[in-house]
Formats: C-alpha cells, sequence, structure tokens
C-alpha cells in the first residue's frame, strides 16, 4: 500500500532523524485499530495524525513508543528497524494527555528522571534539566510538586521532562486536550516553537483539527486505521482528496453541482474540479464558508436566516430561493448592516472544489 | 459552595454518631486517665509505677511484637495479594472474589476464628489427626495457644485487611507513570526503584501501622484461645478488672489501658500523616 500523500516529507531536514511507519497493522479482537499504515515523516519535520476517536491515531503513536506492538508491520526510525526494540530503550520523548509527573518528584527531579538513568552525573543533569525548564519557561518552578502547578505548567514540564533526553522522535499524544482554551493556544504555539527551536522529529496525535492545522508541517487525517491524506494544512484544507476529508477538516456546505469539462456549476457559478471529483454528471459539491459571498441586494436570490458575529469575521446562514441552506463566513466589513430577515445576493469563489457522488 | 442552612443539617444529621461517640470513646478514655491515677480514692503513681515491674515490661514486649509481627507479614502477603489484584481485570471474578472476601475475613475474629484454628491445628483438630496418622504428632502441643498460636491466628485477618486498605493505593497508580518512565528509559527495576515503591511507601507504611493498631487492640480473638496466663496487654487489663485474688485492680487495668491509649495514639497520627501524603499522590 502507498502513502495517500498529496506531498512529499519536508525537504529541509533538521536536526533529528526520519521515522517511517511501514505497513501497520493492529488488530485487538475483532477490531482492526491499523490497517496497514504508511507514515514517513522527514528529519526535523512535525506531522499531525488527526482524526476522530477510534480512527487509530493514538495506536500508531504508541507502536511507534513501544508501548504497544504492531499486529504486523515495521517501525524504521533513522533508517533502523525498532519494532522489537522494547520502549526503555527506544530513545523518544514522550508527552501524555495529562498527570504523567512523578508526583513524589519536584519539577527539577521529573525533568532530571531521563538523564539519571542515563546515568550523567548531578552537575550536568541539573544544568540540562534548568535549560530545558528555561526553554519552557519554568525556570522558577523548579523546586515545586505537580500539585502545586495548573495544567499548562504540568505540560510544559512534561514537555522539558521529554526533550532533556535528547530524544530522536518526540511524541505528543494530545498533550493539550485537559487544557483550557486560553492555555490551549498559549502553549500549542509554545510546543511549535520549541520544536522547531530543538528540531526534533515530532507525531503529534489529535482530534482537535485546529491545533494540527496551527502547529504541523504536515498534517494526516486518519479514518477506521488508515491515512485519508496527508498534506500541509493549507493543502489539506483547500484541497481534500475525499469527502471525509473535507467533512472532518473545516466547515464544508453541500451544494448541488452539474460536472461537465473538468469543472462543476454549482449554484450559477463555474468552478474548477478537484482531483478525486466526479468526472461528470450530477454530484454534490463541497463548498467551504469563504468561498461562499453574500452582498446586500434587494433582488438577491436567498434571504439571510441566521446571523453570527465572529470577531473579525461574520458567520451567515442563508436560504436561497430554491431551499438551499448556506453558511457563509466573510470579513464583517464586507457584510455590515446585513441581519436576519434581509434578501441578498450570494457568489461562490471560483476556487476549486470536490465534487462527489450526489 | 453549600449553603449555611445546609451546612447546619449536615451537622445535624453527624450529632448522633458524635454523641454516640462522646459517650463510649472520649468518656472512657477521660476515666481511664483519671482512674490510672487514683488509687483508693486518693492521687497516686503506684499505679502506673506497676507498669515498669518484669512481669508487665515482659507483657508490653510481647504485645509489640505480636502486633507487629503480624502487621509485617499481613502487610506483606497483604500488598502482594493488593497488587495481583490491581493488575486483574477491575470488572473480573478474581478481583470481585478477593476483594468481597477480604471484607468478611478483615472482621472474621474473636470466638468464631479462634474456633476454626481450635477445630483444625488443635489438639483435637482436623490437620493435626491427619498429621498425626503421617507420623507427625502435634497433638500434645500447645503451640496454638501461645503468642506463637496468636500471631498465627492475627494474621488471618491482618492480610485481608491488608488488601482492602492497600488496594486503593494501587489502584491510584497512573499508566502513565509506567509508560512514563518507560519512554524516558526505565527499565521495569528501575521504574520501581524510583517511581513505584517511593510512591506506594507512605501508602504502604501506614497500611501497615493500621495493621498494628488493629492487632495492638484486639481482644477477643486471645481471650477466647488462651486460658492460662496473660501474654498480651488486652488480656493482662481483663485479669486485673477480674481478678478476685488480687482484690480491685481497676487502677492497674485502668495504667494499662492509658498505656495502650497512647501507643495507639502516636501509631494512628503516624497513620493518618502518611495518608495525607498518600491522599495527595494518589489521588
Amino acid at each position: 500500500m502507498t502513502e495517500p500523500a498529496t506531498s512529499a516529507p519536508r525537504e529541509d531536514a533538521g536536526r533529528g532523524v526520519q521515522v517511517r511507519l511501514d505497513g501497520l497493522t493492529r488488530v485487538f479482537g475483532s477490531v482492526k485499530a491499523l490497517d496497514g499504515l504508511e507514515l514517513t515523516l522527514a528529519p526535523g519535520e512535525l506531522v499531525a495524525l488527526l482524526g476522530p476517536s477510534g480512527c487509530g491515531k493514538t495506536t500508531a503513536l504508541r507502536i511507534l513508543a513501544g508501548l504497544d506492538t504492531a499486529t504486523s508491520g515495521r517501525v524504521f526510525v533513522g533508517g533502523t528497524d525498532i519494532s522489537g526494540v522494547a520502549a526503555h530503550k527506544r530513545d523518544m520523548g514522550m508527552v501524555f494527555q495529562a498527570y504523567s509527573l512523578f508526583p513524589h518528584m519536584t519539577v527539577r527531579h521529573n525533568v532530571e528522571f531521563g538523564l539519571k538513568l542515563r546515568g550523567i552525573d548531578g552537575g550536568k543533569r541539573r544544568a540540562r534539566a534548568m535549560q530545558m525548564l528555561e526553554l519552557v519557561g519554568l525556570e522558577s518552578q523548579s523546586d515545586r510538586y505537580a500539585h502545586q502547578l495548573s495544567g499548562g505548567q504540568q505540560q510544559r514540564v512534561a514537555l522539558a521532562r521529554a526533550l532533556a533526553i535528547e530524544p530522536s522522535v518526540l511524541l505528543l499524544d494530545e498533550p493539550l486536550s485537559a487544557l483550557d482554551a486560553k492555555v490551549r493556544a498559549q502553549l500549542r504555539d509554545e510546543i511549535r516553537r520549541v520544536q522547531l527551536e530543538v528540531g526534533t522529529t515530532t507525531l503529534f496525535v489529535t482530534h482537535d483539527q485546529e491545533e494540527a492545522l496551527a502547529l504541523a508541517d504536515r498534517v494526516g487525517v486518519m479514518r477506521a486505521g488508515r491515512l485519508e491524506q496527508i498534506a500541509p494544512p493549507e493543502e489539506l484544507y483547500s484541497k481534500p482528496r475525499t469527502e471525509f476529508v473535507a467533512e472532518f477538516v473545516g466547515l464544508t456546505n453541500r451544494l448541488p453541482a452539474y460536472v461537465s469539462g473538468g469543472a462543476a456549476t454549482v449554484a450559477g457559478s463555474r468552478l474548477p474540479t478537484l482531483a478525486g471529483s466526479v468526472e461528470e454528471g450530477r454530484g454534490t459539491a463541497l463548498v467551504r464558508p469563504e468561498q461562499i459571498h453574500v452582498r446586500a441586494d434587494t433582488d438577491g436570490n436567498a434571504v439571510v436566516s441566521a446571523s453570527s458575529f465572529l470577531g473579525a469575521i461574520s458567520r451567515l446562514t442563508v436560504t436561497t430561493d430554491d431551499g438551499a441552506h448556506l453558511v457563509s463566513q466573510i470579513p464583517r466589513t464586507s457584510v455590515q448592516g446585513v441581519t436576519a430577515g434581509d434578501r441578498v445576493a450570494v457568489l461562490i469563489d471560483p476556487a476549486p472544489v470536490l465534487v462527489i457522488g450526489a | 459552595m453549600a449553603k449555611p442552612a445546609s451546612r447546619i443539617g449536615a451537622s445535624l444529621g453527624l450529632a448522633p454518631f458524635l454523641l454516640y461517640a462522646a459517650i463510649f470513646l472520649i468518656v472512657p478514655t477521660v476515666v481511664v486517665f483519671v482512674r490510672a491515677f487514683i488509687v483508693d480514692g486518693a492521687f497516686s503513681l503506684e499505679a502506673l509505677a506497676s507498669l515498669k515491674k518484669a512481669s508487665m515490661i515482659e507483657i508490653t514486649k510481647n504485645t509489640l511484637l505480636l502486633s507487629l509481627a503480624t502487621a509485617v507479614v499481613g502487610a506483606l502477603i497483604g500488598a502482594v495479594v493488593a497488587y495481583v489484584v490491581s493488575t486483574a481485570n477491575p470488572n473480573g471474578l478474581l478481583r470481585r472474589f478477593v476483594t468481597s472476601a477480604s471484607g468478611v475475613l478483615a472482621q472474621f475474629g474473636g470466638v468464631t476464628l479462634a474456633f476454626a484454628f481450635i477445630a483444625t491445628v488443635g489438639r483435637e483438630g482436623v490437620v493435626s489427626r491427619w498429621l498425626d496418622g503421617a507420623g507427625i504428632d502435634i497433638t500434645n502441643s500447645t503451640w496454638l495457644f501461645s503468642l506463637k498460636g496468636l500471631m498465627l491466628v492475627y494474621t488471618y485477618f491482618q492480610v485481608p485487611l491488608m488488601v482492602i486498605v492497600f488496594l486503593p493505593a494501587l489502584d491510584g497508580i497512573r499508566p502513565q507513570w509506567r509508560e512514563a518512565a518507560d519512554t524516558l528509559g526505565a527499565s521495569t527495576w528501575q521504574y520501581w526503584r524510583h517511581v513505584g515503591v517511593p510512591l506506594l511507601f507512605p501508602a504502604f507504611l501506614g497500611a501497615l501501622l493500621l495493621l498494628f493498631a488493629n492487632a495492638f487492640a484486639a481482644y477477643a480473638t486471645a481471650a477466647a484461645l488462651v486460658n492460662q496466663g496473660s501474654p498480651i496487654l488486652a488480656l493482662k487489663i481483663a485479669d486485673a478488672l477480674g481478678n478476685e485474688l488480687l482484690g480491685n485492680q481497676t487502677s492497674v487495668a485502668s495504667a494499662i489501658a492509658l498505656e495502650m491509649v497512647l501507643i495507639v495514639a502516636v501509631v494512628m497520627f503516624a497513620y493518618s500523616r502518611l495518608q495525607q501524603q498518600t491522599s495527595r499522590w494518589l489521588r
């Protein structure tokens, strides 16, 4: 099976190593959690695996960490097959969802733990731990215990601890999911900054599309143990290859379309079609809300049924005269004064769209 | 936060129990404390001085040894059993069986337990007779009715008590700690040495102290088994209260009780401190 990617791993090799998951299959009883997963991470690259619960993303990460064993398939790190290597000999740093700090150790001792196991002497250990804590902005908290820290601080310490051992690969298992929205956004940016600074090849697992799109060099969307598509965030968003990817990543309008000559007619507009679309005849176009423009027009073909203020942008739900419901997400300034009940004209940006069977 | 009215309601709900505890725990403790210093109606240190007699020191040592030995043996065996249970299926038969059985057996002291042992390894016990048939004669032995016998019998309820007390601590060990240690390079041995054992140690020590106090204060089992002499403090109190030859020994009994109260108080204080530590780590 080949990797269903629209893009190859990043070329600008960092200080990290290449990671390759080769045909990983994992069966739990009658459930196939992974179904021949193929994935390659370039040195220094951050790849996010995104998907709903049970899609196999965490299983893939755990197999890479050595915490679970594949039913079949192999794991290569830096070209070496480590499929049979025990977790504690794999040299990987991992940050878990939450509560992984050792509660009987101070922050500094937590960060020093991996170094202590490697026989590094006390002075060097302490210096390295403090350097890592400085990297995550917590050097002043080094003598505290986990229960004295906030959730966000605990995850920062967990990141420092994972990086202190200079792992060949960094694994992040939904490290932000237990945090509140504001802290999550801050820590997300911090993880990216730190990862770029240390250049460690990183696999990040999440069910949050915003996190994946904001953090990763490439995002792999998983479904039923397989990769549906892997691509840089922008490409994944603007050029989804399957209905599942289009629906899972971002909002999508489903509009009736007619395809002919490599273009689709959607609500009166001619739009180029993406690879994987219906080639001829009727179908359903998956159109992003940003592609749908609305302007006040008393002779327009739609009526605004709801309007939401989202800061710099507005989200309008409109109903066309032929009964279709559309969601438009456009700059607030372009629809100032338009409210629910107003008649509007709807225009669709001629960006390529995916058209699936009707 | 609860409204003041509901807090008052909750406090009222506790009132009957607090009253009950006050009457039958605090009042006797105060009475024991006062009577230990009064002999024949006057203040005296005579009763307390009797605790320094060689025979009393011997009994105190016996009681401490019995309590410590059964606490250590019970804690070690119980911890192993609890560990096996904690690694089994949480809803499985093994866990349900062991926890239910432990709940019952931890309370299985007194005359019934003494009878169970007499009926099996006593002079006319079933096992004693089998052994006799196999050429091993223990039918004339009095070991079951000595301190050694008490140790064996006490261990029977100490082990299940340990299982009940220690299992929550083992359940509090998060799988993430093991996996984090794994990915940081810890072998199984290193994980237990640096993470598992240090985390569980306060809980283990706390449970051991509870077992110590449990054995130290036990009376009924020993009373049912031992009918000659008073090798432990609890029996000595009964002896002092009921000895017709020596006359009224209430002050001596109170002095012994006071000694026991103080020892148990120290043990329970240490236990509560360890419990605080454990609850902070193994939530």
